[in-house]
């Protein structure tokens, strides 16, 4: 990697004044950014660690009873602690292998909105709300497309709240090499109404799934998606899958999870 | 209750002590003083012409020492190759240069073009990326049989056309060959991909180059599986360095699976440069780099015809194969898909009539060599898949349809101009059908059925020729090197025992089996033996390990010293015990005279060696110490039946492999456990092929899977927990010991094994699929279920 400075503020305040530099780049877990750097793909001036910041650590619940979890608290941590909402803790515990899992953040994977990472499918199929230093961003608004999001330069994600659904479950079908979501499919409902949110598959990232959300909010069963299906244009076609194939995988797996939410 | 010492015994591997606690010595962790970093330049396009290369700037950076481009090696060889195959016309094959460094043109995506040496490693990768290197891309070819087309671009500007050879074997059978299969009740036809894997051993390439000028000796530190080879090949043919003045280590190493044979550019570099700058030079290869300039393996494109007489007889094999070389020739390409292919093609079956054609083909892709099995994985998979189609075909059991056509008949000589010597395959299959528990197969099917799932189950019978190899044939065959190996068994004073061998361990466990032979000779405790390799000033002139060779010519050469060991200690014995030699007999580590009780111990005999107080002087010399040379007079041929069941997940096209069971015949076992594990390992990487692994090349030679984010690489819970057996065992007619080698049985035996079982599921299911191209991964395998 090339040379840069490191910066490890302790308050969100401090971390926005180091990203104010020129070239300066939030660091979570590093689970993305650090291979960037070894590969020398990234040259930032200087890192800005946000792991030693408190306040954007841990797991609470607030008045509106949305599970709230700082930017900075790993996939580990998640996995343990947010037994309120079991499918998000399930998604916590599968992503990578454990020393992903101990080091990686979700305000991390949020800010990279890797068009196959778990959380984004998480995060918009929950309507979870992204809290930043600056702002409360709706997860409808946030995610704007591969590794685009609405974060402004040098914003920093400070928290996510997720409303709790009554039923949600996940389903991911692996990528073999990365295992990374070829397709994952985030199932939730709500009293007013079920989300559905697809990740790995689509060229313009995360989305959610309108049709089915229509059908399953009158019927909450694996049969009311049984004949839907997402258009083959628009997803991604690599080595690992055609855009045939991951559009039947939505269907697939998005049955999986509305039988696994019960 | 198995034997605690000895051959035959299953003995903990006493290398894994310090492999896993941390206590290896790889090359990596080699560090001289003064040490010196280099990093190469690597071309990012397939294909161009080089017509500037600016170091200025580069070269004024911090910490720069020199760069290297290819002008610096004018008048340096170029890598060898170390086979030469001739055509079906009798004319050798199209052998292009192959430059240290680039010379003029670039031909692979990885291909190095300047070496920038500096001293830290960060420092030379910041200078390279100041090099400015002008170069016109040229249109890339990359498929094999549009390399052959006429007016597709040309790798080689001084070759005639991209083939590098088109062999015919035998080509005098070429017509009797066409005869049979125009006469022939049924033909079963299959076209088929062997696809590219990249050898992922763990370790990735390391060397570091040493010179001392006091003396002008080179040494190089490097990541090999013979370092006497490598030797062989660097100071003769590139640098002109000759033996006494080149050493070549290759200290632990971390897996091989063939990649490390080959003598690389990089290699002869860090060599190159230590001597013009008198300062060690080192490389350690990223993974990345390791995509990029690691020989890769299989890579081959077949069409193969059965024909079968009304019987149900196998009656001829023709194949036409084309077999990707890569931009270069790598040290031994040339021979695997003809030697090492070709000849396997009878596989075990007694079909009169066999062809085989192979075109090798020069691309814009890294260069293809020898990659675990070698030739073998490619010759099983045809030859098993289209017997498996057959029997569909045909309506026949496929293991019936196997056994009825089997060799049971020994030694035997196939179409294919190998002998076997021994074997026995029903034996296999009825070993085979008891691990596999075929009988249950029926309910477990229905049992997944009732799941939603398909269950498929998939046999298999391959051979294979190992303990390579007789160095007259292969000499006769284009190889440009012996292929015997040697052994010094060096007993010290106090009866202690080192033994030098030209084999290299990285992973085969030669520090534990091969000491339970010397002790076994001898009836003392293997403590007492130690193995010493991967020097060249250290042990004897070998070939090194690769083509499952190590036991059965190296342990041979052992053998055969370990026996002058023996009968110059009896020698020594008589004398101490006053006895004739012809009375002296040798049990437990103790000498005793026949019919008599006087007896002398091993460290006696060994002492009275090295203090010749009271010794025969005018008989004998003193010292025990002793060297044999061993060249097989034939290959090894072990042999096995696999079956594989897999269960399909018909809504997402998933393969997990539910049972896998191996039933292996290598003629005797020294050590039972590291041969399971051998085999679980073998296994483990033919899944890799069967459902995970391939480099995938676009249209303008990018390698696609390029690191593990695309290239899928068998993990933990990709592999079931196997069922091996290895007690059928019909020992090795022609080596002392009787081994034949199981380094490659399972990369070979299972990848069809597979592919057989995810076609039976399929057909279970209603799906009406012939075949599908490995990897068989979800998408393909649900791709193809849509028809």
């Amino acid at each position: 990697m090339y040379s840069f400075d490191f910066v490890k503020p302790s308050s969100v305040a401090e971390a926005v004044a180091a990203l104010a530099e020129d070239e300066a780049q939030p660091l979570g877990g590093g689970q993305t950014l650090i291979p960037t750097l070894k590969q020398r793909l990234a040259m930032p001036s200087k890192l800005v660690s946000l792991a030693g910041i408190d306040e954007m650590r841990g797991i609470c619940r607030d008045d509106d009873g949305r599970i709230c979890i700082g930017a900075s608290t790993t996939h580990a941590e998640i996995a343990e602690g947010a037994g309120d909402y079991p499918a998000l803790a399930r998604l916590a515990a599968n992503i990578g292998d454990p020393a992903v899992r101990n080091r990686g953040t979700v305000g991390g994977s949020l800010a990279n909105n890797d068009p196959s990472a778990c959380y984004p499918a998480a995060a918009l199929g929950s309507g979870a709300t992204i809290i930043t230093d600056r702002r409360e961003i709706a997860a409808d608004d946030y995610f704007q497309g591969m590794f685009a999001t609405a974060l402004e330069e040098g914003e920093i994600i400070t928290e996510a709240r997720f409303p709790v659904p009554e039923k949600a479950d996940y389903q991911k079908f692996e990528q073999p090499a990365s295992r990374f979501a070829l397709v994952g499919v985030f199932v939730a409902k709500y009293a007013d109404g079920v989300r559905v949110a697809v990740t790995g598959a689509s060229e313009e990232g995360v989305f959610r799934w309108t049709e089915a959300e229509a059908a399953l909010s009158s019927d909450f069963t694996a049969e009311a998606v049984a004949g839907l299906s997402v258009p083959a244009d628009g997803m991604i076609g690599d080595l690992h899958g055609s855009p045939e194939y991951r559009a039947h995988l939505v269907s697939v797996m998005t049955k999986r999870a509305v039988a696994a939410a019960g | 209750m198995p034997k605690d010492h000895g051959i035959g015994a299953p003995m903990k591997r006493r290398e894994d002590v310090r492999f896993l606690t941390g206590a290896g010595n790889y090359t990596d962790d080699i560090n001289l003083s003064r040490q010196l970093y280099v990093h190469f330049l690597r071309s990012d396009v397939a294909h161009g012409r080089i017509n500037g290369i600016d170091t200025e700037e580069a070269s004024k950076m911090p910490g720069v020492v020199r760069i290297f481009t290819g002008k610096d090696f004018e008048g340096v060889g170029g890598l060898p190759c170390g086979w030469q195959v001739t055509d079906r016309h009798g004319e050798p094959m199209q052998e292009p240069a192959h430059p240290v460094l680039a010379q003029g043109k670039v031909r692979h995506v990885g291909d190095p073009i300047a070496a920038v040496v500096a001293e830290t490693r960060e420092q030379a990768r910041d200078a390279a990326e100041a090099i400015a290197v002008d170069i016109e891309e040229l249109p890339a070819v990359v498929d094999m049989k549009a390399a052959l087309q006429d007016g597709a671009p040309r790798v080689h500007d001084d070759l005639t056309s991209n083939l590098c050879y088109d062999w015919g074997f035998v080509e005098d059978n070429k017509a009797a060959v066409d005869e049979a299969i125009r006469n022939a009740h049924h033909v079963t036809t299959l076209e088929l991909v062997n696809q590219r894997l990249a050898p992922n051993a763990m370790e990735p390439r390391v060397a570091v180059g040493d010179y001392q000028r006091a003396n002008d000796e080179s040494t190089l530190y490097t990541t090999s599986q013979n370092p006497h080879v490598i030797r062989l090949l660097m100071g003769a043919f590139v640098l002109g360095i000759p033996e006494h003045k080149l050493r070549v280590v290759a200290p632990d190493v971390g897996g091989g699976f063939g990649s490390k044979i080959f003598h690389y550019a990089e290699e002869a570099f860090v060599t190159f440069a230590a001597r013009q700058l008198n300062r060690p030079v080192k490389w350690t290869a990223s993974r990345s780099e390791a995509f990029l300039s690691d020989a890769q393996g299989r890579d081959h494109v077949t069409k193969i015809e059965l024909a079968l007489d009304a019987d149900n007889n196998f009656t001829a094999i023709r194949t036409e194969t084309y077999a990707n070389m890569g931009a270069y020739l790598s040290t031994f390409a040339p021979s695997v898909p003809t030697w090492l292919h070709g000849t396997l093609m009878a596989g075990n079956y007694k079909t009169p009539n066999i062809y085989v054609n192979v075109k090798a083909v020069f691309t814009n892709t890294v260069p293809v060599d020898a990659y675990r099995g070698a030739g073998r994985p490619e010759a099983t998979f045809q030859l098993e898949r289209v017997i498996d189609k057959a029997a569909r075909e045909l309506g026949v059991d496929p293991m019936a349809l196997r056994r009825q056509n089997f060799v049971t008949e020994f030694p035997y000589a196939t179409p294919v101009a190998v002998e076997y010597d021994t074997g026995d395959y029903p034996a296999l299959v009825d070993k085979l059908e008891e691990i596999a528990d075929f009988g249950g197969f029926e309910a477990r099917r229905k049992e997944s059925e009732a799941r939603g799932k398909l269950r498929g189950l998939g046999v298999n019978c391959y051979i294979e020729a190992c303990g390579i190899a007789p160095s007259n044939l292969v000499g006769q065959l284009g190889a440009r090197a012996g292929l015997y190996d040697a052994a010094t068994v060096r007993v010290n004073a106090t009866g202690s025992i080192s033994v030098m061998v030209g084999a290299h361990s990285h992973g085969q466990g030669h520090e534990t089996a091969f000491p339970q032979v010397v002790a076994d000779m001898l009836g003392i405790d293997e403590s007492m033996v130690d193995i010493v390799h991967g020097d060249t000033s250290k042990i004897p002139f070998g070939m090194g390990t690769y083509g499952s060779r190590s036991l059965a010519v190296c342990g041979s050469a052992m053998v055969r010293a370990t026996e002058k060991i023996i009968a110059k200690a009896k020698k020594i014995a008589a004398h101490l015990m006053e006895a004739s030699d012809a009375d002296i007999e040798l049990k437990d580590g103790k000498f005793t005279v026949a019919g008599t009780d006087k007896s002398v111990a091993w460290g006696d005999v060994t002492l009275a060696a090295y203090v010749p107080h009271n010794y025969p002087l005018t008989e004998i010399e003193p010292g025990l110490e002793e060297t044999s040379f061993y060249d097989p007079s034939n290959f090894t041929y072990p042999a096995g039946a696999y079956a594989c069941e897999v269960e399909v997940d018909p809504d997402t096209g998933k393969v997990t492999i539910e049972r896998f069971s191996a039933a292996d015949d290598f003629g005797n076992v020294i050590n039972p456990m590291i041969v399971d594990g051998q085999v679980h390992g073998g296994i483990g990487q033919g899944i890799g092929q069967a459902l995970l692994e391939s480099c995938a090349y676009d249209e303008n030679g990018q390698l696609v899977s390029a690191s593990y984010m695309d290239y899928a690489m068998p993990r933990a819970d990709d592999v079931p927990f196997y069922s091996v057996d290895h007690s059928v065992q019909t020992p090795c007619t022609h080596n002392p010991l009787g081994v034949k080698g199981c380094g490659e049985a399972g990369a070979i035996g299972s990848p069809p094994t597979i592919v057989n079982a995810v076609i039976d599921a399929l057909h279970s299911g209603g799906h009406k699929v012939d075949h599908i191209d490995m990897p068989l991964t979800p998408s393909r395998v649900w791709t193809a279920m849509q028809g």
